[in-house]
């Protein structure tokens, strides 16, 4: 009877150590792409984007300005487009829908304050490349 | 187009890729020759000469860090090219380093339909196409 009220305390800490865990988890993993049409479309010019990095309105805003893709022509058969935009906006993830950049989301520039020399290195060339650092990224793993 | 086709073939086999990927290239750059016969008066087959200064460059009329084809994939067909923004890799454009290269109609048009713009600032004819995709077939 006296040991009741320890073991809630040490179940409840157990309990919430695996809910942190899982959350970091969370905060560094994405789903991987599971779309074919996404990943050979979108993956052709730069790594196909987990549609969770973007909440669905500015998917849709992407989806909607192809003929000019950050200043790139990069449109696609109609039913191909629309393939990959349902895709996109049913596993989209949150965010300001106003931003059409992963790079511009506010998550995104906490986690990235670097030295804007960072950014020119070869190897790196620019904010969309995230597999320069994150070697895994293509998969969703951004924990390294 | 006959010898189109009889050039492609025997740039496949030179290749050695599949010669059903030599086959699907004959039969596009054969619907290419129809449309340059229409469009282009006087034209007589295509030529890999043309389709290596098409390749080359460099253009006026695109984007200044797109003036050419090889802007992107580098003055050697064979080697693996960069995407000037992002940095991915992209395959060899040479079909003896990519022997799938144009054997799909539709990924070889809309490849041309986003990158003629982007190059020359403007559509491709069906002569420059079907003149690139025979100098690519060659290397």
């Amino acid at each position: 009877m006296s040991l009741r009220p320890v073991r809630l305390h040490i179940a409840t800490a157990v309990l919430l150590l695996a809910t942190a865990t899982a959350w970091a988890d969370e905060m560094e993993r994405v789903l991987p792409v599971a779309h074919a049409a996404t990943q050979k479309e979108c993956g052709e010019c730069h790594m196909a984007y987990q549609p969770g990095l973007l909440p669905a309105a500015s998917w849709n805003r992407v989806m909607d300005g192809l003929a000019d893709h950050f200043g790139d022509k990069a449109t696609l058969p109609d039913a191909v487009a629309a393939d990959i935009r349902a895709y996109l906006t049913r596993n989209a993830g949150r965010g300001d829908g106003r931003l059409l950049r992963i790079s511009e989301q506010r998550w995104w520039l906490h986690e990235h304050d670097f030295r804007a020399d960072v950014w020119r290195r070869k190897e790196v060339g620019s904010k969309a490349n995230c597999e320069a650092c994150h070697r895994l990224a293509g998969q969703g793993d951004y924990d390294h | 187009m006959k010898l189109s086709l009889t050039f492609a073939a025997a740039a496949a086999l030179a290749a050695g890729s599949a010669f059903a990927a030599g086959g699907q290239r004959a039969a596009l750059l054969d619907t290419l020759a129809a449309q340059a016969a229409k469009e282009t008066p006087g034209f007589a087959g295509f030529s890999a000469e043309r389709g290596r200064a098409l390749y080359l460059g460099p253009h006026a009329g695109g984007k200044a860090e797109t003036n050419a084809c090889a802007a992107c994939h580098t003055q050697t067909p064979t080697a693996t090219g960069r995407h000037y923004k992002t940095g991915r890799d992209i395959p060899p454009m040479a079909v003896s380093a990519t022997p799938k290269r144009f054997t799909d109609p539709a990924e070889v048009e809309k490849r041309f339909e986003r990158d003629c713009p982007n190059v020359l600032g403007r559509a491709c004819t069906a002569q420059e196409k079907g003149d690139f995709i025979t100098y690519l077939s060659g290397q």
